[in-house]
């Protein structure tokens, strides 16, 4: 009961908390809000040959997603990993009843709703001013945004492991984050994109949730993404081992 | 009745790589003492009490906490322990009523929390953000959240670093008041005059050892300690008749400063005679006794503060 209990409650105190820090929430529900009005605005939802008969807003929404999930896992995650355990509030945390496990799943617990909410609101922006359309499953579409961002929960916690102070943990994730917001196709679509960076863009794991929920969001089956489901699976398997081998406490 | 150990510790050894930070310890703290922890920095006191937490798996040796194996029932031991880290921090935008209630949901059962703000003097920081607060404040605040759960043994460490002395003696009043009801107090300090008023047993810890373990007073009697009589003189030839006092077995001098060693309860009398008598002007005469500090000095041959 104790264990529900101090779950719930430290859930909802990190969500307390991230409402507080301006460039949390900013980053995660201000920015790709920006973005969807911006370019919605420049280039409206009508169906373009370009983009396989579809509009801006369709191509760029589940793209979108896919830096939500980035954000979360990679900035947010990391961050609040490593400065926690800087501080010594992991330490603090520690020397309570609380399981080590119930701690740290109450911080992923607040980063994912708090994602659940970034997608809430920019899939609902996009569907009331630009008449978003949605041609997958939704099943489907849910699953892989599951499976991306486990893939990305666990890079952050791995990042977190491996740097050895929270400034640097901070300073490699922004590294890592921004080129690949750029070069995934999540930020600006790949059809933009000169071939070679399209080709180079193939190794970071951005692109692959990129491809994965663009192409299941209009109604690609599963089997034409076999690849990306296969790399983001490997992504998540690898980084769970190895964000349990470098996790520390202090 | 014996008194029931509530901490038993039998050859602790802990050791990070080379360095054995704690090297073959034993003791017990019984119920309803307040139990001190004293020795320098890197003596060894934190991995001690730490590995007595469950914070820490020790290399080897026995440790049971009110009766608990802190590895194997470390949630049951921390319902009821009450522990107060050195170098912990809360969120920093975290408030002081919030981080209450968030910890009293962590247990069976707590505190009542205005009571508890009240008796730390915080009752009108409730609403304050953690890192808004003073280091005397945060400080306050860790020992709070430390007795949220009314805990029968409660472990402090460096309970009043950091805290001006009219809210260190405040604190001193608060553990006192917690030992008389009943419950168990370690407190770690390497603040000896702390461990010399408020502790009814210290264990003295160095380089990983333990080298002595008493009540104060038997640690400074055990000492066969000297009295000390300290004044300042114009030096004069007359001045080193001092020496031959029958009560002073040895006599130090830094420039016009004296100090006369001797075991005797007259030394003080025979040292302000023989000035009188002589005709030798003195001021800021006074007497000191053996303290802790000297204890440890003794015993470990080099001064708490490094």
């Amino acid at each position: 009961m104790t264990t529900l209990r101090g779950l719930g409650q430290l859930t909802r105190m990190e969500i307390k908390l991230y409402f507080r820090e301006f460039f949390a929430v900013f980053f995660n529900l201000g920015f790709p809000l920006i973005m969807l009005f911006l370019f919605g605005s420049i280039y409206g939802n009508t169906p373009n040959p370009f983009f396989g008969g579809y509009g801006s807003v369709d191509v760029l929404t589940p793209a979108y997603l896919a830096m939500l999930i980035g954000t979360s896992g990679l900035l947010t995650m990391t961050i609040s990993i490593s400065t926690y355990r800087e501080l010594g509030v992991l330490r603090r945390y520690k020397a309570t009843p609380l399981s080590p496990q119930t701690l740290l799943f109450a911080q992923l617990l607040a980063v994912f709703l708090m994602l659940v909410l970034g997608v809430v609101l920019l899939l609902v922006c996009a569907k009331l001013v630009f008449h978003l359309r949605f041609n997958g499953s939704a099943l489907s579409v849910t699953g892989a945004f599951l499976l991306s961002s486990l893939s990305f929960f666990s890079l952050g916690f791995v990042l977190a492991g491996l740097m050895p102070s929270a400034r640097s943990a901070q300073a490699a994730a922004m590294i890592i984050y921004f080129p690949m917001l750029f070069l995934s196709g999540a930020a600006i679509p790949r059809e933009v994109l000169p071939a070679t960076v399209r080709q180079v863009a193939k190794v970071l794991p951005m692109t692959h949730v990129v491809n994965l929920l663009r192409g299941l969001w209009v109604g690609d089956p599963w089997g034409k993404h076999l690849t990306e489901v296969l790399v983001l699976a490997v992504v998540a398997a690898v980084g769970l081992v190895v964000a349990v081998k470098t996790f520390r406490w202090e | 009745m014996p008194p029931k150990a509530v901490v038993e510790i039998e050859h602790l050894k802990k050791a990070y790589g080379d360095v054995r930070a704690v090297d073959d310890v034993s003791f017990q703290v019984f119920e309803g003492e307040i139990f001190g922890f004293v020795g320098p920095n890197g003596a060894g006191k934190t991995t001690t009490i730490e590995c007595a937490e469950g914070l820490r798996r020790p290399d080897s040796g026995r440790v049971r906490m009110l009766g608990l194996d802190p590895q194997a029932d470390g949630r049951k031991l921390k319902e009821r322990l009450g522990i107060q880290l050195q170098e912990t921090s809360l969120p920093q935008r975290m408030k002081v009523g919030e981080a209450l209630a968030l910890f009293a949901s962590f247990y069976p059962k707590s505190v009542d929390r205005p009571t508890l703000l009240k008796q730390m003097g915080l009752e009108d920081k409730e609403g304050a953000y953690f890192d808004k607060l003073s280091g005397g404040q945060k400080q306050r605040l860790f020992i709070a959240l430390a007795m949220i759960n009314d805990p029968e043994l409660i472990v402090l460490d460096e309970l009043t670093t950091g805290l001006d002395p009219q809210s260190r003696r405040s604190m001193w009043d608060l553990v006192r008041g917690v030992r008389d009801r009943g419950r168990t107090v370690v407190l770690i300090t390497h603040f000896m005059e702390e461990a010399e008023r408020l502790c009814d047993r210290v264990a003295i810890i160095d380089g990983g050892r333990l080298r002595a373990l008493d009540t104060p007073s038997n640690l400074i009697r055990s000492l066969s300690a000297e009295n000390r009589v300290v004044f300042t003189a114009e030096a004069s030839p007359k001045i080193d008749g001092l020496s031959s006092l029958p009560g002073a077995s040895r006599v130090e001098r830094t420039n016009d400063r004296f100090v006369v060693h001797g075991s005797s309860q007259r030394l003080v009398v025979e040292v302000v005679n023989f000035l009188d008598a002589n005709d030798i002007p003195f001021r800021d005469l006074r007497t000191e006794q053996a303290s802790l500090e000297d204890v440890f000095l003794a015993l470990t041959g080099h001064e708490m503060r490094n």
